[in-house]
């Protein structure tokens, strides 16, 4: 999809100020973060194997090479077939390619992030194949011509209400009366809808949570059974797979599995985690008989070894966004991609480059959340605050911004101008804000428009501490 | 230069500019084939019996069913029962598993069996699991022309036939059995952990989004014949 990370502001402003967002994302708390805590609570080795996870992918990316090539031959031995792709344009192109070789009309999808970082669909689409998303949340959005807001929820910015008046404008055929009141009876209409797609698609086309270099396997996770129906029925299976999901052994790929799903929803494991090596055997009575990997870089191999290599081991639970105070108050949407939260925020900028995306690694308050969170304890606020100072040094965000921190600079490297400036401004503060707190105050409005600032109680540290008051 | 040539060069210039330490193309070679495990959670650890329990109690909190035979005469009747339960035609499509040719459904004029894959209209399916989970009461199968994959996805209802010997504590263990079993993986394997789910229309947490909307797990007690 196009990126407007460049507008992050403005989306942002537009976030807060919906009312229908508000409400949807107030239900964020209550949720994943709460079963998350009661899964870990029930797993007393749950830190040990974020230990492990973190050292499997490590040692991993560190042999990236070797293990891709081991990955492939291992593919190719199994009766499959890998295709290389440098970029999103490389990759559509291949599935199109796959797609044409054996006359396919439509197309059932698993949900992949992949696919939507290279817009898979529409390419599809402007070329004459129809793509049908089958994740309940993807099919709602994909209904709606938008990205999802939440890597694994992406409709978790839209109502029932809105959900239902979508069906209805697209499912035409059905009564018109018809009660679209509660999820149970949408997710029946979605159910029936989508079930006829998936016996009559000619290709059905997987993201992979893993790739496994032992091997040569390929792991989707889901709860809906949706990707097992896209892989299993239709004749050929494309798995879109980035080159960093690469993993040595069944063990490897089993320990990860253990935390993503506790990470991610808080359950113990997923419905359904399916391995799948090579294509359908002589004997089988079912599965595909074709099956495709596109491995795809854009950027990753770049990222690899460098300032933000962390962000590889990303495993795209979620949990970063779940947690954020950021991400919970102006929504996936306003990131103006596919990725989004504290992960998006480091993410984007490494894969589009800082030009257009330089206001993403803003949308922290460093409260830290995120790393405590992270299964594969990956540093998101260091890389934020490094993509910040690369930003400055680029001279790149508002002048005032940059104005406002100069000055600052400017001021705390002289200590006998800064402290006798801040004890008169903390001073002046604590006398006019003797309520405890303002609810405006002159150049603070960005702060106060939707939030009181705490008053100063009338003494800098540097005072207090020289008096001894410690 | 083509684009595998491309995206390896890249990688190899990124890791030679760094400062991480490959390892060697033997110590890759060895790590694969030892496979070795990494930290395996306690709980599942202990005898058949109370890893039996556990997997009951597992699979139950996330909406399985369970109900154990004392033997495979008894899966007919089970069947039967189950699906009178919920109201359902007593028909059932059953996977070509040796172990449910044992089965004497001549026994059990009333139920109509087929065997094969699944096809859309059917409403139930058997199926035979090579093991379970009892770390999180997850069922393992595998594709095979004994198992198709069809029928632990399309039928509505699923019924799963696991042997109590095939009980194991963790997922690494269902590794080594299949690994035992053969060289080359299965071209799938399931891990199933309850009936299929949702939330994905506010947060709502829904059975039966796509796959089963059932999940019944009989397990045998297979002690006396083993």
């Amino acid at each position: 999809m196009q990126s407007t990370s460049r507008h992050f502001n403005s989306n942002a402003r537009k976030g807060i100020a919906d009312a229908k967002l508000q409400a949807a994302l107030s239900k964020l708390s209550h949720g994943f973060p709460v079963k998350r805590l009661a899964a870990m609570a029930r797993l007393p080795e749950f830190e040990a194997l974020r230990d492990d996870a973190r050292d499997i992918k490590e040692h991993t990316l560190a042999n990236l090479g070797t293990y891709l090539e081991i990955y492939e031959a291992k593919v190719l031995e199994s009766g499959g077939h890998v295709h290389w792709a440098t970029d999103a344009a490389d990759a559509c192109e291949i599935i199109l390619g796959i797609c044409r070789d054996v006359d396919a009309k439509t197309v059932t999808k698993g949900k992949s992030m992949i696919s939507e970082e290279i817009a898979v669909n529409e390419y599809l689409e402007n070329n004459g194949v129809q793509p049908i998303e089958t994740d309940l949340g993807e099919y709602i959005i994909q209904l709606r011509h938008e990205p999802p807001s939440h890597i694994i929820a992406p409709a978790i910015h839209l109502s029932k209400e809105q959900v239902a008046e979508t069906f209805r404008g697209e499912h035409r055929h059905l009564q018109t009366g018809r009660n679209l009141d509660e999820p149970r009876t949408l997710l029946e209409e979605a159910r029936g809808e989508l079930r006829r797609k998936f016996i009559a698609a000619d290709v059905g086309i997987t993201g992979a949570n893993m790739v496994i270099a032992e091997t040569g396997t390929s792991i989707i996770v889901t709860n809906e059974g949706n990707g097992d129906l896209t892989q299993t029925l239709p004749k050929t299976h494309i798995v879109i797979a980035s080159i960093e999901k690469v993993v040595p052994t069944l063990e490897d790929a089993t320990t990860i599995l253990r935390v993503l799903a506790r990470s991610a929803t808080g359950q113990e494991m997923s419905v359904y985690n399916t391995f799948s090596t090579g294509p359908k055997r002589p004997e089988d009575l079912d599965g595909p008989e074709n099956y495709h990997v596109v491995m795809l870089d854009n950027g990753r191999s770049k990222m690899l070894g460098g300032e933000f290599h962390d962000m590889l081991r990303c495993i795209r639970c979620s949990a970063c966004l779940n947690h954020c105070p950021v991400y919970k108050a102006i929504g996936g949407h306003a990131y103006g991609w596919v990725y989004s939260g504290p992960m998006g925020a480091v993410l984007i900028p490494g894969l589009q480059g800082l030009a257009e995306t330089h206001d993403l690694p803003g949308a922290s308050t460093f409260c830290g959340k995120c790393e405590d969170v992270c299964p594969m304890r990956i540093p998101l606020p260091r890389m934020l605050r490094s993509w910040r100072e690369k930003a400055y040094a680029a001279r790149l965000g508002s002048t005032k911004a940059r104005f406002g921190l100069a000055a600052w600079a400017f001021l705390a490297r002289r200590p006998s101008f800064y402290r006798p400036i801040m004890a008169f401004g903390v001073g002046l503060l604590a006398l006019i804000g003797r309520r405890g707190r303002f609810s405006t105050l002159p150049l603070a409005g960005g702060w106060t428009a939707s939030r009181d600032l705490s008053a100063p109680e009338g003494t800098t540290f540097l005072s207090q501490w020289k008096r001894g008051k410690r | 230069m083509g684009p595998r040539e491309l995206i390896l060069g890249n990688i190899a210039k990124s890791l030679k500019e760094s400062a991480l330490s490959p390892s060697s193309r033997q110590e890759i070679e060895t790590r694969l084939s030892a496979h070795a495990n990494n930290t395996v959670p306690r709980r599942g650890q202990g005898e058949n019996e109370a890893q039996t329990a556990l997997f009951i109690a597992e699979a139950e909190r996330v909406n399985a069913t369970t109900e154990r035979l004392d033997g495979l005469e008894q899966v007919g009747e089970a069947v039967l029962r189950y699906l009178a339960s919920h109201n359902l035609p007593g028909s059932v499509k059953v996977a070509p598993h040796p172990l449910l040719e044992n089965v004497d459904w001549s026994k059990h004029p009333t139920l109509d069996v087929a065997r094969g894959r699944a096809e859309d209209s059917d409403q139930a399916s058997l199926s035979v699991a090579r093991a379970g989970v009892a770390e999180t009461g997850t069922l393992v199968l595998h594709s095979g022309p004994e198992c198709p994959t069809t029928l632990n996805f399309l039928p509505d209802n699923h019924i799963v036939l696991l042997p109590q010997s095939q009980l194991v504590g963790a997922y690494e263990e269902a590794w080594e059995m299949l690994r035992g079993d053969s060289n080359a993986m299965p071209r799938t394997v399931n891990w199933v952990t309850g009936p299929s789910r949702s939330a994905d229309i506010e947060q709502t947490l829904l059975l039966g989004a796509h796959g089963p909307r059932r999940l019944h797990i009989l397990i045998i007690n297979d002690k006396k014949t083993t």
